[in-house]
């Protein structure tokens, strides 16, 4: 296992546990001794991360990557205690953060973004590879495109009166998030959903009735008792 | 040959191998200090000791200096060894041995420059040599990384390197040769030193830069845009120290200043490569001839073979060399000696049989936890009873205890037999670094009926005794949270099964060049078919247009009769004008496709060989295919081997060097240029004495042995004229005196004016390019290509002729431009490596892999992206196109479970299930 390993999930699941801190470690940036340099997607990923927490409201001093070598025992003590002392100074995670978070917020904040990774993931897929030169570190995510991102937060919702509960969503949903069945109107569980638009491609066009609702509400699913599927006859179409 | 008695004189450790776990008491306790011999006497150690950080194995022995040995008192190390390892009665033992084939892998020694005067060194305390320095630079050195003066342990803020120090000169003391290795390892020093201290003022005073290997030229461009970074070409002598300060003054001259001296905190010496000590006394023992240099005698067309049949040379005892070179020829001696004893092969080995596996998957996890003292390197600092009482209060641990020494055999045993004892399903130990003792304790699962892939190791030595030492309490806090970690770890553990794939025998080799061939004819002297696959109609490739070389092998004569063996060989088939049109598979197992003059043809291989050569840059500059007086150098070559009296009775002969390459385009040095220009002048010399020849160079490369060739030109009145590149030649067609001539013009630097040279012929260094077809070879097997359109080996140094894709090597001047000698090593390397694959009948694959999980994966490739080594593929499903991954591609880097957004792709062994359980582990508090 590579650096590049360190999922996003990770460092909100430490975070989100109470840990103050988090830190990753990796091996000197451009010297990996495979081809495949994965310690500039751990890179890209603590970055994207650092500007999601400021997102949020934390701060993103609290997460710290750097790359070493195994032989440099040295600069790994001078750089953890000098990341210790740093997270000393911060305070406990929502105490330092400027607007003093209350805990019940704060884990409701990182609740909120830990159910977005995988839509993060989708939309930042190639960002997350790329190899970046030290210069372009700082920019390399901007406030206004993790802002745009958050804002443009789509969800998916299927409309009963369309919907011809043709199973197809349901069974390309890789969440298992569609609810229905044969002659059962599909209905999206809004909590389950990673907001990936598969069912959004896969509804055939003629029936076109999952929609992608972008900023909006998302409107109640319809009661359980409504779901059966009222199939209208070939002549009353006519 | 086949037969030689070796009477070997092992002197003793007085540390008993077996028993010394490398826990490093000893080495505390022990009262000599005496100066380290690897930090080269700048700190100190113990008279026990381990001889440095990555020693193997790693683990201690006594020297000369000990007080026991001595004067027979002392014996502190013998009561404070947990592991009773000492033994200070220990004789030195004479072996006899009998080998069939010995290398010779003795390295080189560096040279000595207080055997002169002239740099101060050890008369002056801040002048030291590279290899000083290379110690300071190290995290593991005398000065735990930190850069100090001897004189008053200050960091040194302006510092100097002299480069050449004992190279390149013909003084008595001296070497006549170039090192070949210090241009680059001083810019490396330069680097790391600005690493160490933005500020420093650093400046490298150097004669030509030999950037001639892979990626050199790219990497003096990084050492020499760093700020506050100059290099200076000068000669340089060490003037004066002063009395004081102990800084040094160096007096060097420049063209625009004179001469000048400046004051330097610390100079280094880049001192140059030397044969081994004793090469006399070597080449006795061994019965081999030696260079004048003192370095072992080899042919041109075999550099691993010495003069007697059986003995091989690999490393710089064959000459100064950098790491890759150094590599390759390992490999290379490693495959000679298999062709000499191949009908013996395997059998020595044993086959190691275990219990059968049992399932305990269905099982609630019954995890045993063993705490390790080692010795006292974690019992004196973590409260290991405590640690143990700990370990039993973890959800699913039923058993825990704890051992002196876990790795020792009687542990390792006792842990199998607790395993079936107690009924057992998973086990931690918690002692030292997975890295050196996972293989170790895996084996004690699978002793007991249990898959190896349910244990897991809690670092508490490295990680928590080792650098808290002081703080036994924490220290003890820690041991328990990382076991707690590593407990919930092994909870989620699931059972994995290694992949055994069959091997193909058979080797396929693309390119029927000189490397191409070479290789071929290795594994096929050692029993395996080989399929030699050749673009063109005739063997040979580039070497086709080379004649003679430096040291006057005739290279067709040998082409040709390589060429015959080739034929000749029953294993070897061989398909000319050949195109190959789909490669697929994966190591052990490929399939390649391919037309050629057999027809179309489909082969099975287990390994792949990429010898596909170079090709040479056809000049625009330089009046080059407009005037037929301007020729290149193969063309030059070609003429002068057929006897054209237009050149070889020119009365002016101007050579141009770097035409193509260390410039945007191609931002690397041809490497053989420099030598090839300078056999090419002194033929001409040969032929002609009164002849002119001019060689216009950047900075001359005739790094190691070919420097002598350098020399000898000069001695024959070839005329060298440097030249910058802002500032190139001209080559103008014009009349001299009625005489129709080309007009070269050029700053002479030396003389400080402009010359003018009339020529009856010019000749260029075209660079030496990567093919064409390089791309679509890369994409046919699956390697890459380097920056520069060259095949970009695994790893630069250590695994050269490597492909990260596993059952593919590269040799040849096809993963970078070199000489006939070293094309021939890399040759012999890659035939190596492909056995090392070939002679097995199988390859086991890690069953740590990456699994597709396909309800989830909704099929937008983010894991096929990620992933460097191909290993995922799309397939379409009827739910829409879903990831495969192959486990023998996949090398467990998990990069693309990162990017998964369903978490669908998972890597075995480090699932999300698995971590997230360690990171909610670490926050419970105990």
């Amino acid at each position: 296992m590579c650096s590049g390993r360190v999922d996003l999930e990770f460092v909100l699941r430490a975070l989100a546990n109470g840990m103050d801190g988090v830190f990753i470690g990796g091996c000197r940036l451009g010297e990996c001794n495979y081809v495949t340099h994965g310690n500039y997607h751990a890179l890209n990923m603590a970055l994207l991360c650092k500007k999601i927490m400021a997102h949020i409201g934390l701060n993103p001093e609290r997460l710290r990557i750097e790359f070493m070598s195994a032989g440099e025992g040295n600069l790994f003590t001078e750089v953890v205690d000098n990341f210790t002392k740093q997270v000393r100074g911060l305070g406990p995670l929502g105490k330092g953060e400027g607007e003093d978070l209350e805990p019940e917020a704060l884990q409701e904040r990182l609740r909120e973004v830990t159910k977005l990774i995988p839509y993060i993931k989708l939309i930042m897929n190639a960002k997350l590879s790329q190899r970046l030169s030290p210069g372009e570190y700082e920019d390399y995510y901007t406030t206004e495109e993790i802002d745009a991102l958050f804002s443009e937060v789509a969800s998916y919702f299927i409309d009963p009166e369309k919907c011809q509960a043709c199973q197809i969503c349901l069974r390309r949903c890789p969440v298992e998030a569609i609810e229905g069945g044969k002659n059962r109107i599909h209905v999206i569980d809004q909590d389950k959903c990673i907001k990936c638009g598969t069912c959004f491609e896969a509804c055939p066009p003629r029936f076109g009735a999952v929609t992608k609702i972008s900023g909006g509400p998302v409107p109640p699913p319809i009661p359980e008792a409504d779901r059966a599927l009222e199939r209208k006859g070939k002549g009353a179409e006519a | 040959m086949g037969d030689f008695s070796v009477t070997l004189n092992r002197k003793p450790r007085y540390v008993i191998e077996d028993r010394c776990t490398g826990c490093t008491t000893c080495v505390e306790y022990c009262p000599v200090e005496y100066p380290d011999q690897f930090n080269q006497e700048i700190s100190e150690n113990k008279a026990v000791h381990i001889f440095f950080a990555q020693a193997i194995p790693l683990i201690a022995y006594i020297d000369e200096s000990c007080l026991y040995l001595k004067e027979k008192k002392c014996r502190i190390c013998e009561n404070v060894c947990k592991a009773d390892a000492i033994d200070l009665g220990q004789k030195a033992q004479k072996m006899e041995i009998k080998v069939a084939a010995i290398v010779l892998a003795t390295g080189y020694d560096t040279y000595d420059p207080s055997l002169k005067n002239e740099y101060g060194y050890g008369r002056m305390t801040n002048v030291v040599t590279s290899m000083d320095f290379e110690r300071l630079l190290c995290a593991t050195g005398p000065y735990e990384g930190e850069i100090l003066r001897a004189s008053d342990r200050k960091h040194p803020h302006k510092i100097a390197w002299i480069q050449c120090v004992g190279s390149r000169r013909v003084t008595p003391g001296d070497n006549s040769y170039c090192s070949a290795v210090c241009c680059s390892y001083t810019q490396k020093q330069v680097i790391l030193t600005k690493d160490h201290d933005a500020d420093a003022k650093l400046t490298v005073f150097h004669n030509d830069i030999r950037s001639y290997g892979k990626d050199f030229e790219r990497y003096y461009q990084r050492a020499e845009e760093l700020s506050d970074v100059r290099f200076i070409r000068s000669y340089t002598t060490v003037a004066r120290e002063d009395p004081e300060t102990k800084n040094v003054f160096v007096r060097y001259a420049t063209a625009n200043d004179g001469v000048k001296e400046e004051e330097f905190d610390m100079v280094v010496l880049s001192v140059g490569l030397n044969p081994p000590a004793d090469y006399q006394g070597l080449a006795d023992k061994f019965g081999i001839e030696l260079t004048e240099h003192g370095f072992c005698l080899a042919s041109t067309t075999n550099p691993i073979g010495t003069t007697r049949p059986g003995v091989y040379v690999c490393g710089a005892f064959q000459g100064p060399m950098d790491i890759p070179e150094s590599v390759f020829t390992a490999s290379g001696a490693g495959t000679q000696c298999g062709e000499l004893l191949d009908y013996r092969r395997g059998g020595l080995t044993r086959e190691r049989v275990y219990p059968a596996e049992k399932d305990v998957s269905q099982e609630k996890p019954r995890i045993g936890v063993f705490v390790c003292h080692c010795g006292s390197n974690i019992g004196r600092v973590v409260d290991v009873p405590n640690t143990v009482d700990y370990a039993l209060s973890l959800p699913n641990v039923v058993y825990a205890q704890e051992q002196l020494f876990s790795c020792a055999t009687n542990s390792a045993k006792e842990i199998t037999d607790t395993i079936k004892e107690k009924g057992l399903n998973r086990v931690v130990v918690a002692a030292c670094s997975p890295r050196t003792l996972e293989p170790l304790f895996r084996d004690t699962l699978r002793e007991a009926g249990l898959n190896q892939y349910y244990y897991d190791m809690a670092n508490i030595r490295e990680h928590c005794s080792w650098c808290h030492s002081k703080e036994k309490e924490e220290s003890t806090r820690k041991a328990q949270d990382i076991i707690r970690m590593s407990v919930a770890r092994a909870g989620h553990l699931k059972p994995l099964q290694e992949m055994d794939l069959p091997v193909n025998k058979a080797a396929l080799v693309v390119g029927g060049g000189l490397a191409g061939m070479t290789s071929a004819l290795s594994m096929a002297n050692q029993g395996h078919e080989v399929h030699l696959v050749e673009k063109e109609n005739d063997l040979g490739g580039m070497a086709r247009r080379l004649h003679y070389t430096l040291d006057g092998l005739d290279v067709q004569e040998y082409l040709d009769r390589l060429v015959r063996q080739v034929y000749r060989h029953p294993a070897i088939h061989v398909y000319t004008n050949a195109e190959i049109v789909e490669a697929t598979g994966y190591v052990g197992n490929f399939v390649t496709k391919l037309t050629s003059d057999r027809g179309p043809s489909e082969i099975k291989h287990g390994a792949t060989i990429v010898a596909v050569g170079v090709d040479v840059y056809k000049p625009t500059e330089y009046l080059y295919g407009q005037d037929e007086r301007v020729l290149t150098h193969l063309e030059l070559e070609e003429r002068i081997s057929s006897g054209d009296e237009a050149v070889t009775g020119a009365q002016t002969l101007v050579m141009i060097q770097c035409v193509g390459c260390r410039n945007t385009d191609r931002n690397y040095c041809s490497r053989v240029c420099c030598s090839e220009s300078i056999k090419n002048a002194l033929k001409l010399k040969e032929i002609n004495p009164e002849m002119d020849v001019y060689i216009l160079f950047r900075d001359i490369r005739t790094y190691g042995m070919l420097e002598d060739y350098y020399r000898e030109a000069s001695a024959e009145d070839v005329k060298f004229i440097r030249y910058e590149p802002e500032n190139p030649p001209q080559v103008e067609a014009t009349e001299e005196e009625g005489r129709p001539v080309l007009q070269v013009s050029l700053m002479d630097y030396v003389l400080g004016m402009e010359l003018a040279i009339g020529a009856d012929i010019v000749t260029l260094a075209a660079a030496v390019i990567p093919r064409e077809d390089n791309k679509d070879i890369s994409q046919l097997f699956k390697v890459s290509l380097g920056p520069d359109d060259f095949f970009k080996e695994a790893h630069v140094k250590l695994r050269p002729v490597d492909f990260a894709t596993d059952g593919v090597y590269l040799c040849g001047t096809a993963h970078y431009p070199k000489h006939i000698p070293e094309a021939i090593n890399q040759a012999y390397g890659a035939a190596g490596r492909a056995l090392t694959l070939l002679s097995n009948d199988i390859v086991t694959v890690s069953g740590s892999v990456c699994e597709v999980d396909e309800a989830r994966c909704m099929g937008c490739e983010a894991c096929g992206r990620a992933c460097s080594y191909g290993a995922i593929e799309f397939r379409k499903t009827k739910q829409g196109k879903k990831a495969v991954v192959n486990p023998v591609l996949c090398k467990g880097d998990g990069l693309c479970n990162a990017k998964c957004p369903t978490g669908a792709i998972y890597l075995k062994h480090f699932t999300d299930e698995e971590l997230l359980s360690q990171i909610d582990a670490m926050s419970a508090t105990a």
